[in-house]
């Protein structure tokens, strides 16, 4: 078994801690929100109003059902545009009442179907990467979870991105890439090598900010050893956050993302 | 992501290929197609008279299907003649992820280009504006982080210069040889694409054949007004992910521009023939004092 395998298997483990075991533990009066005020409300996405350490806060989280019924409900976290939209208006009610924002995010990636495509699947991740890269209050992104492409970017453009030590964040699935590229998904192991999405590889690359531990074993063994490390990260991080002056958050969330990824400087 | 029919993808070889201009008038763009009298139109299969092809902007004269159309035709067709100035033209990709059998190599020696998309200036009926133009025939129009670059820079630069962008998207989506660095590109991009609109600049994306996953999922559907060619395959999922997902055949017209339209997600279709007339109205009707 090599070592990214089973960090994949891991982050998709069935007792793995979902967002809802967090906010539990991290946040108090949790008051959950529902609907995107346009067609529905998405359940891949659990949204609302809490409190961290007295302070009001607004969370966003993609869901992960823990029983095949729950599972089945919030479509395995795989949101439909209405979820973005949720989110979005979410987020934009945050940024109206000066409240930070926590993303949990969690999911394999944003929902394929005929109705995701009916109803701009695209332009609903799209227009979420262009209003967070704008909201005026600090935004943490943590990914609990499995990070899966456009779907886990469209609630992970924050001030701060971090990761468990056995989540892990990718442009596709190991099998989607080992079918793109080898036509083959049981090819899947290797991709995963390959793909470099473990948070100790994408920590490397400065993708991501932080890497939030996990019990060993899996968080799922201590679901409390890794939501009070959470919660001190947090409380240091919003502290970081709010010192800065609005102009700089934003500017150093331009810059954070206007940096990454290398290209070369060739012969014109 | 990136997934993409290869439905419509003129079966031609791309030889010819432009030599960006800097600016000189007397080097010629060389078009997109091969030698020979006769091509096939690969949606109807009927004969076409080279020529005519090439008069008919690479637009059918049977079933009036769009072919795709390479960057250096496209640049001939919508930006002012000897206007055209190419900027960043070095940008290529690097290997961030050491992947092996990555090779940009044969596309660069293919299409003349450096990466799968061209940026400049130029004027379109007298306007000017920043440009970017995606080259499908390069590695299907992939964006690695070269293609990201290249894209915000020239959205950057029209913030800095008061300049409208028009983007041309032609792509099957993420460059996965990149991974999560590709997947960054669609966050950069949009946001230096809010920082335009913040400043109350116009942005114009032409949609054109094929619009798929990253890209459809960042710059392509954030334009102040979205055009799109007839016929145009625009989507978010490939056809064939929905498929398996789903379990059931798609409908007809599926993921086309049309299809768009009617969903209420694009702004209107232009014609190719139609297509530069249209935005110098639409940049006419937005100048700035």
């Amino acid at each position: 078994m090599n070592k990214v395998w089973s960090k994949v298997e891991l982050a998709r483990h069935a007792d793995r801690p979902a967002a809802l075991d967090y906010i539990n533990i991290i946040f108090t009066d949790f008051i959950e929100l529902h609907g995107d005020r346009l067609f529905a409300d998405d359940k891949a996405f659990v949204c609302g109003i809490a409190k961290f350490n007295d302070q009001p806060v607004t969370i966003i989280a993609q869901q992960k059902g823990r029983n095949t019924k729950e599972k089945i409900e919030r479509n395995f976290a795989m949101p439909h545009p209405e979820g973005y939209r949720k989110a979005l208006r979410f987020m934009k009610q945050a940024e109206k009442f000066k409240r930070p924002i926590i993303c949990f995010v969690d999911t394999p990636g944003a929902f394929c179907g005929i109705g995701a495509e009916e109803r701009g699947q695209g332009e609903a991740i799209a227009r979420n990467l262009l209003e967070m890269s704008q909201l005026k209050v600090p935004v943490i992104s943590i990914i609990i979870g499995e990070g899966g492409s456009g779907g886990a970017l469209a609630v992970a453009v924050a001030d701060e991105v971090w990761m468990l030590e056995n989540s892990i964040y990718s442009i596709l699935s190991p099998e989607g890439f080992a079918t793109i590229l080898w036509k083959n998904s049981a090819r899947a192991k290797e991709a995963a090598e390959i793909m470099k999405m473990t948070a100790e590889d994408l920590k490397g690359f400065g993708i991501i900010d932080k890497i939030i531990r996990e019990k060993k074993g899996g968080a799922h063994r201590d679901v409390n050893y890794t939501a009070n490390h959470m919660k001190d990260e947090i409380a240091a991080s919003l502290k970081r956050l709010k010192a800065k002056s609005m102009e700089k958050l934003l500017d150093d969330r331009y810059d954070k993302f206007r940096k990454m990824g290398p290209y070369k400087l060739g012969d014109v | 992501m990136g997934m993409f029919s290869s439905k419509k993808y003129i079966t031609l070889d791309i030889r010819k290929h432009i030599e960006t201009s800097d600016k000189s008038e007397d080097k010629e763009y060389k078009p997109y197609i091969p030698n020979g009298m006769w091509v096939k139109c690969p949606e109807c299969g009927m004969t076409l008279y080279k020529e005519d092809l090439e008069k008919g902007n690479l637009v059918c004269i049977h079933c009036h299907s769009h072919l795709r159309m390479g960057v250096a035709e496209r640049i001939k067709l919508i930006i002012d003649e000897g206007t055209f100035e190419e900027i960043d033209r070095n940008i290529e990709s690097d290997n961030p992820l050491n992947f092996t059998d990555y090779d940009i190599k044969k596309y660069q020696n293919k299409t003349g280009l450096k990466s799968a998309v061209v940026t400049g200036k130029g004027n379109i009926n007298k306007h000017p504006i920043m440009v970017a133009i995606m080259e499908f025939g390069f590695k299907g129009g992939s964006m690695s982080v070269a293609e990201g670059e290249k894209i915000t820079r020239a959205i950057e630069k029209a913030t800095a210069e008061k300049l409208p962008i028009i983007i041309f998207t032609a792509s099957g989506g993420a460059r996965m040889e990149e991974g999560i660095f590709s997947l960054m590109q669609m966050a950069k991009t949009s946001a230096a694409l809010a920082r335009h609109s913040q400043a109350g600049l116009l942005y114009i994306t032409v949609l054109t054949d094929p619009t798929t996953g990253g890209i459809t999922a960042s710059f392509a559907m954030l334009g102040d007004i979205i055009l799109a060619e007839p016929g145009t395959l625009v989507g978010f999922a490939g056809k064939r992910v929905i498929e398996q997902t789903i379990k059931q055949q798609l409908p007809n017209g599926f993921q086309t521009s049309e299809f768009l339209l009617e969903h209420g997600f694009i702004d209107k279709i232009v014609p190719r023939g139609e297509l530069k007339t249209t935005i110098g109205k639409i940049l006419e009707m937005h100048k700035i004092d």
